[in-house]
């Protein structure tokens, strides 16, 4: 079970937002890059964030460039999932590279700052605050795989080579 | 029941029968990254405990975004990238010689491969009948060590393209419109095969447009047959032995079919902040721009240049609107300096940059300032993308981009004499 804060965006959060291009000098040191995440969507979120929160959006979460830095920054600011309407192609497969997961839902109901359980396994999240219960899809079975070893990497390491 | 472009390529590379919504692992052909992304790659690559290149791959690195370096850091990663290289036998392409999009196109993707690369715009060589596709640094790590990855086979939306276009629209006036039509998520997670008797009007220049620009509407692909024109373009180069005819089976089954006219296109702009926020050109006449760049692997080849040449000569920019303007590649450079078209532009009052992808995303080369709006040749326009949160960025094609540096302003280049 997972419990944070929910840190609302609108539509459209490209990776440009997340973490702009201007900082692709920084990535291979990632603590300094990471001290810009969401930087052009909410100059003071890097601040605000703590350990266990969660991110979420509205439509095509994650748009735009290829760069894996994008939900590496997120993961390293503490956020523990992204629940979103939908989410771009390239993104949502590297968030879950990463282990970090991408719930698709009807966020329109959440608040900027309400409370939010989610059970992962039973695929539902509650809204501590309204008491709203919302479900969310399911992530595709080669993605769950992947996701349940912590990502591509230890999955890999662990079966030396896609088993699908 | 046929197959879509997609579908046939991914069994051929899976020895399965794929199958829209089939999972495949598929062998790949090229994988390869870029100078922001490589570094991360590599250093996956290395933390899996791979040591080699998988033997039946080609891997190839870029390095394009910081052509030159604009810091120590990224002339570090250039120094971490050319070890990787040398160590392992890599491709590497150095600082001058162009966006690895470009690069792909000219010398590697041949139709029916399977290509992947750690940058967004990997798609672009879809206009050549390669099943190209743009995936993070893990997934393109994983690829360099075992020699394939996974994939869900899309459903393919086909676009059907009839008519030529008129005067002074192309491909990327028809990549805007559609886009504006479906949306920045409309084809999410989709291939987009064109086909229809118009494709024999688009030649595989623009074809690279119009697939590059794919998944700006979401798509996976954007895949083109391979035709006369594809053949005739590998030919230009030397690789008449890296074509064959592709084309999707007739009954080949689509999601949904999407007809466009070329002849009825109209010269497009996308309006800040998201590529499907378009307009037609004339509906933004009148818009003050300060910066006009001209390049990248979405409008930065020699076609493009040459539009531009013939559009400047004997004239001069606007004194309030700077013209900046990146060839893709150190073959366009080369090409359209003996073709005169680099004097054009310099005597028209425009600056080269070297071949690559910096302005672009903001990373040096004409980053713009607060307040300050650019309209660009390239293929994104989101928030802070050319480095200002606080700027604005305009998309459009190179007619509108040649003339709208002349007059200051957007302007129809229709109605431009």
């Amino acid at each position: 079970m997972l419990t944070g804060r929910a840190f609302k965006f609108g539509d459209d959060i490209s990776t440009d937002h997340i973490i702009p291009g201007k900082y692709a000098y920084l990535r291979s040191n990632l603590p300094e890059l990471a001290k810009h995440v969401m930087e052009d969507a909410d100059t003071t979120f890097a601040a605000r964030v703590k350990d266990g929160d969660f991110i979420v959006g509205g439509n095509n979460f994650g748009l735009g460039s290829s760069r894996e830095h994008a939900p590496l920054v997120i993961k390293m600011a503490g956020v523990k999932a992204i629940l979103a309407k939908s989410v771009a192609r390239i993104f949502f497969r590297n968030a879950i590279n990463l282990g970090l997961p991408v719930l698709i839902c009807n966020t329109d109901a959440i608040n900027d700052g309400d409370t939010l359980e989610i059970d992962l396994k039973a695929g539902v999240i509650v809204n501590k605050n309204s008491g709203q219960k919302l479900t969310f899809g399911k992530i595709p079975a080669v993605m769950l795989k992947i996701l349940d070893e912590g990502g591509l990497l230890p999955y890999i390491e662990r079966h030396g080579d896609f088993k699908i | 029941m046929g197959k879509t472009l997609g579908e046939k390529i991914l069994s051929a590379k899976s020895g399965a029968d794929a199958r829209a919504g089939d999972i495949v692992v598929a062998q790949v052909d090229l994988a390869f990254v870029q100078d922001t992304t490589g570094p991360l790659t590599v250093r996956q690559f290395q933390a899996a405990g791979f040591k080699k290149l998988a033997k039946n791959i080609k891997v190839a690195v870029f390095l394009d975004h910081g052509a030159p370096s604009q810091s120590r850091e990224l002339s570090n990663d250039h120094v971490f990238l050319r070890r990787f290289a040398r160590q392992t036998g890599a491709y590497l392409s150095e600082v001058g010689d162009g966006v690895c999009h470009q690069i792909v196109a000219e010398s590697f993707a041949k139709p029916g491969d399977l290509i992947v690369g750690s940058d967004s715009h990997t798609v672009t060589a879809g206009g050549l009948g390669t099943f190209a596709c743009g995936m993070g640094s893990s997934d393109v790590a994983m690829a360099f060590g075992l020699g394939k990855t996974w994939f869900r086979v899309p459903e393919s939306f086909k676009i059907e393209l009839s008519g030529k276009f008129p005067k002074a629209v192309n491909a990327k006036d028809l990549i805007l419109y559609l886009i504006g039509q479906i949306g920045a998520d409309g084809a999410t997670y989709k291939s987009l095969e064109f086909a229809g008797a118009g494709v024999k009007n688009v030649p595989v220049s623009q074809r690279l447009t119009i697939s590059n620009m794919a998944v700006e509407a979401g798509a996976k692909v954007g895949l083109f047959p391979a035709d006369d024109l594809t053949e005739q373009y590998l030919m230009e180069r030397g690789r008449s032995g890296d074509f064959k005819p592709l084309a999707a089976d007739p009954d080949a089954v689509y999601e949904s079919t999407i007809k466009i006219n070329l002849s009825k296109l109209e010269p497009m702009v996308a309006k800040p902040h998201t590529v499907d926020n378009t307009a037609t050109a004339r509906e933004l006449a009148g818009t003050k721009i300060q910066q006009v760049f001209i390049g990248t692997c979405t409008n930065g080849r020699l076609e493009d240049l040459e539009i531009v040449a013939e559009i400047l000569k004997g004239k001069k920019r606007h004194p309030d609107t700077r013209l900046v303007i990146a060839p893709a590649s150190r073959e366009i450079l080369l090409t359209a300096t003996r073709l005169g078209y680099i004097q054009t532009i310099l005597q028209a009052g425009g600056l080269i940059l070297p071949p690559g992808c910096g302005a672009c995303l903001g990373l040096h080369q004409g980053v713009i300032g607060d307040g300050e709006a650019c309209l660009s040749t390239a293929n994104r326009n989101f928030k802070g993308r050319m480095g200002s949160p606080e700027g604005l960025v305009y998309l459009a094609n190179p007619y509108t981009a040649a003339v709208t540096a002349i007059t200051g302003e957007i302007t129809d280049p229709r109605e431009y004499r």
